[in-house]
């Protein structure tokens, strides 16, 4: 296996040849926020949250969708890049209705931690305040529209894990919204084999259980990685 | 080309692209072609029938592509021994006058004939004269839909020569001397887009034509596909052949009827006179070509995500690396250029790439299609050597503000681009200057802003484009532009305060710097443009609110 080093601020680090930026970032025992990301599924650079400065590119680059490359010089955390990553948190506040006094994600929400996590106190940009829908159809899970971010894991896992491929996104720009197979109520898709992985690779309370209320949501967004591990490369323990 | 050399033989040319057509350039047409058949004045048709078979004294009247002046449509070429002749705005009441001067058998002058009046239009002016045709050479011409006239005009010469005498790898040397450059708004250096195809690892490769013009104010490609549609076709095969193809898409819009029309009509013909298909032209050159109508989505128009659509998936863009010339339509190199790029490869070959290379200016060579409208005399479709200078284009050929006022600016580059004000009209425009201002090249749309139009409210309209073209994948452009535009409408109602410019400028930078796509990363440019050139007419209103 070939292996190619690069720096990550100021580390010097080593990583397999075809890991991605993220990798290398993490490699170098280094975090930066993502949300659309996660381990087991395509990378689709949706998000924007984990762009970092590439020495010698002017172009900003997306962690999780770019390949490593042998010398490169990399920052993750310059005041540029806080200012932005602040600015994106603040638009998905924005743009959705995210209460979390009563959110069933509440103190469990990737969303939460990364406005934590860049100082996010308030949102600069009034709030949009959409009108929303609640889809509760289905007898085991809801879609709460009003908290959903748009990442597409949801798609993502029923697609690439799962197989059933329920899930897609209708419409476009600030309208785009999340559809159960054709546009159609949750419950009345029969592809839906109702395994639950949209709930928990969820980085928000849009999908959720119905017995969960308020802060009782504990999802598990390590499990699309998992199921990958263990199909790709036969290892089945955690 | 318009004016051609005297002739002995009359012929008009009708201008059958959309501009004209809307103008009424349908019943004119039918009006010309009765006229021509049923003689003048009654004459009865079987003489006028045996006066059309002599030679010298018939009559014919062909529709042809777009004949440039759009603004006065519909419009009419008359060539004869006197030369060109052009009439604007002619109504079908006026077909008989026009059809029996062409025929010489009209009882007083041209002069005189009052239904021509004002109808003249001066072939000599600066609009027509300063022309450059290459890429639209045959367009207004050529019948577009009749596959003898292009080749009669020199149609798929180039194609059959390259299949016998060249080599892909000779044909793009040519291309790379030529020094073309994409014209759908990037720039990207076409010879090496080809070599980056061609020299993948050997497989399947596929070529694309990206005809998903969505500018506003763009009807560039309009025109070559409604004008002139196999010199497209002969480029797309060259590229092809030149990156070792054999399938291409031409993914056109679907707002262009008439051009998709035309277009798959030239496909037909084109394979059944064995110029597309198995065994081109007699070579071992195979290559089949589809169309792709788009589904009204603009971001489509942006590479990947036009791949998608073709691949019959949601219209949204991905992250590049891989370009689409290395992991493109199907994970298989694929070579997408805009309808113009591809159009300007016959004249490449024919003259060579050295030829090309010495028109133009030094990074940007060869000639540009704008399509001018807005606050303009004149509105159309002009074909200028990259460098001429803007004041060339708007204000010489184009003659300025059609009340005799003064030009406020001009648009370029559509949403991606930006407005350069009126001082510095003697820009040249090719690739490097156009960036240098904040606008950009774009596809070759130029929309005039005259002086009674606020430049807020011209950003706020591209941005209101932008919000409603965003495909919504990524958060910058899908929210960002949102929270954009209605920082734009305090600007506009002028209640915008210090703090709220400064919010502009900040959010502007950063849906420019992470936006996923073009699409996003460009939306801000008609602000930040009109706020580098017209600030003052933003400007903060001290006392209000927060």
């Amino acid at each position: 296996m070939s292996v190619i080093t690069l720096q990550v601020d100021g580390h010097d680090v080593a990583v397999p040849a075809g890991s991605t930026l993220l990798q290398a970032i993490q490699a170098a025992g280094l975090s930066v926020p993502t949300l659309c990301h996660l381990d087991g599924l395509d990378p689709v650079a949706a998000c924007r949250l984990c762009l970092v400065e590439v020495e010698g590119s002017q172009r900003l680059l997306p962690a999780c969708a770019s390949e490593a490359t042998e010398g490169q010089v990399i920052h993750t955390d310059t005041a540029q890049l806080q200012g932005y990553r602040r600015m994106a948190v603040e638009l998905f506040f924005a743009e959705g209705n995210h209460v979390c006094a009563f959110c069933v994600a509440n103190g469990d929400c990737e969303l939460q931690d990364v406005a934590v996590a860049v100082g996010m106190d308030h949102s600069r940009f009034p709030y949009q305040d959409p009108q929303r829908s609640v889809d509760a159809s289905h007898p085991r899970f809801s879609l709460d529209h009003n908290r959903c971010i748009l990442c597409t894991r949801c798609v993502r896992v029923c697609d690439q894990i799962e197989g059933a491929h329920v899930w897609d996104v209708a419409e476009r720009g600030s309208d785009c919204r999340i559809v159960a197979g054709l546009d159609q109520p949750w419950g009345e898709v029969d592809a839906c084999t109702s395994c639950g992985k949209c709930v928990d690779v969820c980085p928000t309370g849009a999908l959720f259980a119905k017995e969960n209320t308020t802060a009782e949501k504990h999802p598990h967004p390590e499990r699309a990685h998992q199921l990958r591990r263990a199909r790709e490369q036969q290892q089945w323990i955690r | 080309m318009v004016a051609l050399p005297p002739r002995e033989r009359s012929q008009l040319r009708c201008c059958g692209a959309s501009g004209c057509r809307s103008a009424g350039a349908g019943p004119l047409l039918a009006a010309l072609r009765a006229a021509a058949a049923a003689g003048v004045a009654g004459e009865p048709s079987a003489i006028a029938a045996l006066t059309t078979a002599e030679p010298g004294s018939g009559l014919e009247v062909r529709s042809v592509g777009c004949l440039r002046l759009c603004g006065q449509g519909p419009l009419v070429a008359w060539d004869g021994p006197e030369g060109t002749r052009l009439f604007g705005g002619l109504p079908p009441e006026g077909a008989a006058a026009l059809v029996a001067q062409a025929r010489g058998l009209a009882p007083i002058p041209l002069q005189a004939e009052p239904a021509l009046a004002g109808h003249r239009l001066d072939l000599e002016q600066p609009f027509f004269r300063l022309q450059r045709p290459l890429v639209l050479e045959g367009c207004g011409i050529v019948d577009p839909e009749r596959i003898e006239e292009a080749i009669a005009h020199g149609g798929y010469a180039q194609l059959r020569r390259v299949l016998q005498e060249l080599s892909p790898e000779q044909v793009r040397e040519q291309v790379r001397r030529s020094g073309l450059r994409g014209r759908g708004g990037g720039g990207y250096p076409t010879g090496l887009k080809w070599d980056t195809v061609a020299l993948q690892p050997p497989g399947r490769r596929y070529v694309v034509c990206n005809a998903d013009e969505g500018d506003p104010g763009a009807f560039m490609d309009r025109s070559v596909l409604e004008g002139d549609p196999h010199r497209l076709l002969e480029g797309m095969a060259i590229a092809a052949y030149a990156v070792g193809a054999d399938h291409g898409y031409v993914y056109v819009r679907a707002e262009y009827p008439l051009a998709i029309e035309r277009l798959r009509l030239a496909l037909q013909q084109a394979r059944h006179q064995g110029l597309l298909g198995q065994g081109i032209a007699g070579s071992s050159f195979n290559l089949e070509l589809e169309v792709r109508v788009g589904a009204g989505a603009y971001v489509c128009g942006e590479e990947t995500a036009l791949l998608h659509s073709i691949q019959g998936q949601r219209g949204t863009p991905r992250s590049r690396p891989p370009y689409p010339a290395q992991a493109g339509l199907w994970g298989a190199p694929t070579l997408i250029n805009n309808v113009e790029t591809l159009a300007a490869v016959p004249v490449i070959l024919r003259q060579g790439g050295d030829w090309y290379a010495a028109i133009g200016s030094d990074k940007s060579r060869g000639t540009k299609v704008f399509s001018l409208s807005g606050a303009i005399r004149h509105t159309g479709l002009v074909e200028v050597p990259m460098g001429t200078s803007l004041r060339t284009v708007v204000e010489i050929m184009g003659g300025g503000d059609p009340d005799g006022g003064a030009v406020k600016a001009v648009q370029t580059g559509g949403p991606s681009g930006g407005c350069i004000p009126a001082a510095l009209l003697d820009t040249p425009v090719d690739f490097e200057s156009l960036l240098a201002l904040g606008s950009m090249m774009g596809s070759g749309g130029m929309v005039v802003i005259g002086q009674g139009t606020a430049m807020p409210e011209v950003a706020r309209h591209f941005m209101a484009f932008s919000v409603n073209e965003s495909c919504g994948k990524c958060v910058p452009c899908r929210a960002g532009t949102v929270q954009l535009l209605a920082l734009l409408d305090r600007c506009v109602e002028r209640r915008a305060t210090a703090a709220d410019l400064e919010a502009l400028e900040a959010l502007c930078a950063m849906v420019k710097a992470t936006s996923l796509c073009g699409l996003g990363q460009a939306a801000p440019n008609p602000v930040l443009s009109t706020l580098r050139h017209f600030r003052q007419e933003y400007g903060a209103v001290p006392g209000a609110g927060p």
